[in-house]
């Protein structure tokens, strides 16, 4: 009752689809599994177009606060050693990565 | 002798303070809590050594950026990963003398209800080791009532500190949305994550609360917070508490819940305060599903920075864009990866309108039906969870399954509403959590409410194994 069933899944075409838009690899196998599990969560969460929403507006942002600005000021940031402290691959002052 | 397991923040501060025992002591004692029972309980990823001082002990969720100490989030793509700066609310804890213990176990980025989705394994039950703590805060919530810390800073977006709360038996809160910066936490939805306390009674979570809240420069959605006062009285005298019927009727609230929760709310009538019943039909109802767009749709944009650049895990490739997913692929457990692909599709071409678009404006509906019942009622009052601990590996096949876990403390997550949990009663053994909601920047009047029943209901939160 809490979840809805109303519309097909999500096909194993479109699960490489969102995948590749996230950037992220998947096996032979986890393809299939995320296909299964996704769809159930795809019908379940369209539960929310059973509602009538004409001239409801959005909430993006729980507080009705607009315009919050921080001063431009400079400060004092961190040091290019501190930086670079986690980067896997340091080449002076770049981050290093495999050809494009 | 130090009892870890019954002493409050509260009363650690007045021992220290009376210079009964030192802060070395005192870090020692839950340093040796930690060294008996965290081998069971897997509370915590990294442990610390004492840094000297004279303050009470303080354990932090793993999402929660600590300067020089270790902080994964729980995931494979942070470990290794030192903060090179500390977050505010580290920043305020440390400027208020807290030492740090150790960063507690959460489900990978905060992504689940029992912590059986960290990357470093689950933390258990101190109640029943083969049951799950809750989630994502399991490692506090365990760590706090095992007696491994007095008190511990957790995060919440969807019910991740007054859930494990609940299902531990101690004290969470998730404050107000915006009253509690997220400067140098890790982020996973950004327009419902909140830190928070988790402590042994309300006053403790009160005053941890009072360090931790308040406006950050640094993190532009936070505002001024009304002055904290730590509740004192017993009764409830004009106090209106509303008792939404879905959320006490909801399918799936076990009967020893329901009992316990009754029990609890015959007390509030008892303490004077006035009791009544009202309705959020749509919030209960459509809460799981506008959550489970909403907040997956934020957690693919933030995720996003995982990109095996400036830092955490780099996997091999070829060309950059084969770096970048493999990468992708290693770091991630499947937990992220299913909510970033739900999040990707309802934000991608073609389906923003249908799901994300239409979930943001469920979220009005859902903020304006709680406005509304506040109107009436000063608070409103449910169960936590709809079930007390469960077996670990019970629902962790069936990610749908674990979702429902969060039925009754998402909707007012969603309206960015403050909620305390407290024990409330036993059922099979275990604890059972009473979950208290009030408007926006109502912390004052949860203390209040919560001090009192909890007073009343006289919860003894040492587990009976570890007496």
């Amino acid at each position: 009752m809490y979840l809805g069933r109303n519309v097909a899944g999500i096909s194993r075409d479109e699960v490489l689809h969102v995948a590749r838009l996230a950037r992220l690899e998947l096996t032979d196998e986890e393809v299939g599994r995320f296909q299964e599990q996704l769809s159930d969560i795809i019908e379940a969460i369209s539960k929310v177009s059973e509602l009538d929403l004409t001239d409801v507006p959005p909430t993006a942002h729980p507080l009705e606060i607009a315009n919050a600005w921080a001063e431009d000021e400079p400060r004092p940031s961190l040091s290019l050693d501190e930086v670079f402290a986690n980067a896997p691959d340091r080449d002076g002052d770049y981050f290093r990565v495999p050809p494009a | 002798m130090i009892d870890t397991l019954t002493l409050t923040a509260e009363e650690a501060g007045r021992l220290l303070d009376a210079k009964e025992v030192s802060g070395a002591e005192l870090f020692a004692a839950y340093r040796a809590a930690i060294d008996e029972r965290d081998p069971e309980l897997h509370a915590f990823l990294h442990v610390c050594d004492d840094s000297g001082g004279e303050g009470v002990p303080i354990a932090i969720k793993d999402v929660i950026g600590t300067k020089g100490v270790p902080t994964t989030a729980g995931s494979k793509i942070l470990e290794g990963y030192v903060p090179v700066f500390d977050s505010t609310v580290a920043a305020r804890c440390k400027s208020h003398g807290l030492r740090l213990l150790g960063k507690t176990n959460t489900d990978e980025f905060a992504m689940g209800s029992s912590t059986e989705n960290s990357a470093f394994g689950p933390t258990h039950n101190p109640w029943d080791p083969t049951r799950v703590p809750g989630g994502s805060g399991g490692g506090s919530a365990a760590a706090v009532s095992g007696g491994l810390a007095p008190w511990a800073l957790g995060s919440d977006t969807g019910g991740s500190i007054k859930q494990p709360s609940a299902l531990c038996g101690n004290v969470g809160l998730r404050p107000t949305y915006g009253t509690v910066s997220r400067f140098g936490v890790v982020a996973f939805a950004s327009s419902l994550d909140q830190v928070g306390p988790v402590a042994k009674n309300v006053r403790d979570c009160a005053y941890l609360y009072s360090i931790i809240a308040g406006r950050d420069e640094n993190d532009l959605t936070t505002v001024e917070v009304p002055v904290v006062e730590l509740p004192t009285a017993d009764e409830l005298a004009g106090v209106r508490i509303g008792v939404p019927k879905e959320m006490n009727e909801a399918e799936g609230i076990e009967p020893g819940v329901t009992a316990a929760v009754r029990k609890a709310i015959e007390l509030a009538e008892s303490l004077g305060a006035k009791v009544g019943e009202c309705s959020l039909p749509r919030s209960v109802e459509y809460g799981v599903a506008c959550y489970y767009l909403v907040a997956p749709a934020e957690a693919s944009s933030n995720l996003g920075r995982y990109d095996g650049v400036r830092y955490g895990l780099r996997s091999d490739g070829a060309d950059f864009r084969e770096m970048l997913m493999h990468t992708r692929h290693d770091g991630f457990g499947d937990e992220p990866k299913r909510r970033i692909m739900i999040g990707t599709y309802a934000l991608s071409s073609g389906y923003y309108d249908a799901y994300y678009g239409t979930a943001q404006k469920v979220r009005t509906m859902i903020r304006r039906e709680h406005a509304e019942v506040f109107e009436s009622f000063d608070v409103i009052v449910s169960p936590t969870s709809p079930t007390v601990a469960f077996e670990i590996g019970e629902k962790a096949g069936n990610p749908l399954a674990m979702y429902l876990n969060d039925l009754l403390t998402i909707p007012s997550c969603m309206a960015g509403l403050p909620g305390l949990n407290i024990p409330c009663g036993l059922s099979e053994g275990l604890p059972v959590g009473l979950q208290l909601i009030g408007p926006q920047f109502s912390e004052n009047t949860l203390f209040r409410a919560g001090h009192a029943l909890e007073r009343a209901i006289g919860f003894d939160g040492v587990p009976e194994r570890l007496k």
